[in-house]
């Protein structure tokens, strides 16, 4: 028990004092402070238009912070190879190369396992021959999450990831998600408006108008 | 009971099948009259002043000029010397730009600075003066021609190619595979050329046309192939002195012919261009 306390307080990823903003107009992030610790599930919430896709986009180091920084395990993320942290999009349909056949965008990574496909309803016969343009998003986006399950990811960032999906499809794939991230240990940072969701899934939530000091200003 | 004719026929029975039924139509077209032209007897349109300026008949198709050389056979060798030309000038010229075009686009700011001077570059002279310098300077004829074509010709197509890389660059199916640990160039070989391949045929099939008239055309100045190579630049230009005789099948015939070979060059590309587009292949 002691002892896992003590795992648990081993700090994951950390955001230090991240401000963001484009070009030279006006802050989206200011002076946030974010702390996420090991078998921790964090969800961000916060209104529409208040960073929270920016915030996951530079935690996942897609996009460079204009102030302060972003460790991961107390170190800067790496910038060559696969990155530990990966991320699961609100669009699928975005998010995979609409000239790949299905089983490319699938194997890309890494070779996802029969199990996997299975809890994931992933249909191989119908669907690993076909172009993105011909799956639903549904559909599309259980791809989506198998892909950046490789053994390699040891945090997933899913930025409103099921706000798009029907409630059934919503379900299915957030338990394959949970079970998997309770198997192995994953770090997950949610990001979502729904605060029903959030309070579903997440141990510890977030509102982002808290951290963000740009609320603050006025 | 009445049946409903769904069917067009055995094999075209979507429009997948026909497509690829009219490409290789086409393409057997073109490399039919490539392999007559090439392996042609020269006897066959040589001079004879017994039957000059005749009008096209049974025996002379598309008549015969005032030498006496049969017009039929003269156009199928031009055709022939102008589609090998054609061919390799835009099939090069495309392959380099396709080539630049995504170097620029993957290394680096300054790569793409430095391609953008060359564009500016090439396109800041007139093609013309370009192709005559460089044709002169290779010492006419073929290779000249071609040469000049190439070098003056893959900026269009070089610059939307790297353009059609910038903004794919920013595109999340091309920021996840970078996340998944994959290089720079096989991120522009597995994620971007694919998307690039349209324009790339398109560019490549325009660039055909192009490349034939740019061949007749400093041909027609004199700067090109030797007048006594039977190309359609010659022909054409030619036949201009003699369309005010009222000898037409001069001009009209091999016109025609040329205006034909250009339009199943781009039937062949548009075609192609369907089946390797996924939102067309089930249909």
């Amino acid at each position: 028990m002691t002892e896992e306390t003590a795992a648990a307080k081993r700090v994951l990823l950390e955001a230090k004092d991240v401000s963001f903003r484009y070009g030279s107009g006006p802050w989206i992030l200011r002076n946030v402070y974010l702390k996420i610790y090991e078998g921790e599930r964090v969800g961000l919430v916060g209104p529409s238009g208040y960073g929270k896709s920016t915030l996951s986009r530079i935690l996942s180091g897609y996009e460079k912070p204009t102030k302060g920084q972003v460790l991961w395990k107390g170190a800067p993320l790496p910038k060559e190879g696969y990155c530990p942290l990966q991320m699961i999009y609100q669009h699928p349909e975005k998010a995979v190369n609409p000239r790949w056949r299905l089983q490319d965008t699938l194997n890309e990574a890494w070779t996802p396992d029969d199990e996997l496909l299975a809890a994931l309803r992933i249909n191989k016969e119908l669907w690993f021959r076909r172009w993105p343009n011909e799956l639903s998003g549904g559909e599309l986006q259980r791809f989506c999450v198998a892909r950046v399950l490789g053994p390699q990811t040891e945090f997933i960032i899913a930025d409103e990831m099921s706000t798009m999906l029907d409630a059934i499809t919503q379900a299915q794939i957030w338990n394959v998600l949970l079970d998997v991230a309770r198997k192995r240990g994953l770090g997950m940072l949610v990001i979502t408006h729904s605060m029903a969701l959030a309070e579903k899934v997440c141990t510890r939530i977030v509102d982002l108008a808290e951290l963000n000091m740009v609320g603050h200003d006025a | 009971m009445k049946k409903t004719p769904v069917l067009t026929g055995h094999g075209l029975r979507n429009r997948r099948s026909q497509t690829i039924f009219i490409v290789t139509v086409a393409l057997a077209t073109l490399i039919l009259i490539t392999v007559a032209g090439l392996t042609m007897d020269p006897e066959k349109y040589a001079t004879d002043f017994s039957v000059k300026n005749q009008a096209p008949s049974a025996e002379h198709l598309f008549g015969t000029d005032w030498m006496g050389r049969d017009m039929l056979m003269r156009t199928v060798k031009g055709l022939s010397t102008s589609i090998y030309i054609g061919l390799l000038a835009s099939i090069v010229t495309s392959v380099l730009a396709l080539f630049l075009g995504v170097l620029a686009g993957t290394i680096g700011r300054w790569a793409t600075t430095a391609f953008n001077w060359m564009v500016d570059l090439f396109m800041g002279v007139p093609h013309l003066i370009l192709l005559i310098l460089i044709s002169i300077l290779l010492g006419r004829g073929a290779r000249g021609v071609m040469i000049g074509v190439i070098v003056t010709h893959w900026c269009p197509l070089g610059r939307i190619v790297q353009a059609e890389i910038m903004s794919l660059k920013n595109s999340q199916y091309v920021q996840a595979a970078v996340r998944m640990g994959k290089s720079k160039w096989w991120v522009a070989m597995r994620h971007m050329l694919p998307h690039v391949i349209p324009q790339f045929i398109v560019g490549l099939v325009l660039m055909f046309p192009h490349a034939i008239m740019h061949e007749a055309s400093i041909t027609f100045l004199g700067f090109g192939l030797p007048p006594e190579q039977p190309a359609i630049g010659v022909i054409l230009s030619e036949s201009m002195k003699y369309l005010t005789t009222g000898i037409w099948w001069l001009a009209l015939l091999p016109g025609l012919s040329l205006l034909a070979i250009v339009v199943l060059f781009e039937e062949i590309g548009s075609n192609l261009r369907l089946l390797i587009d996924p939102f067309s292949a089930q249909e």
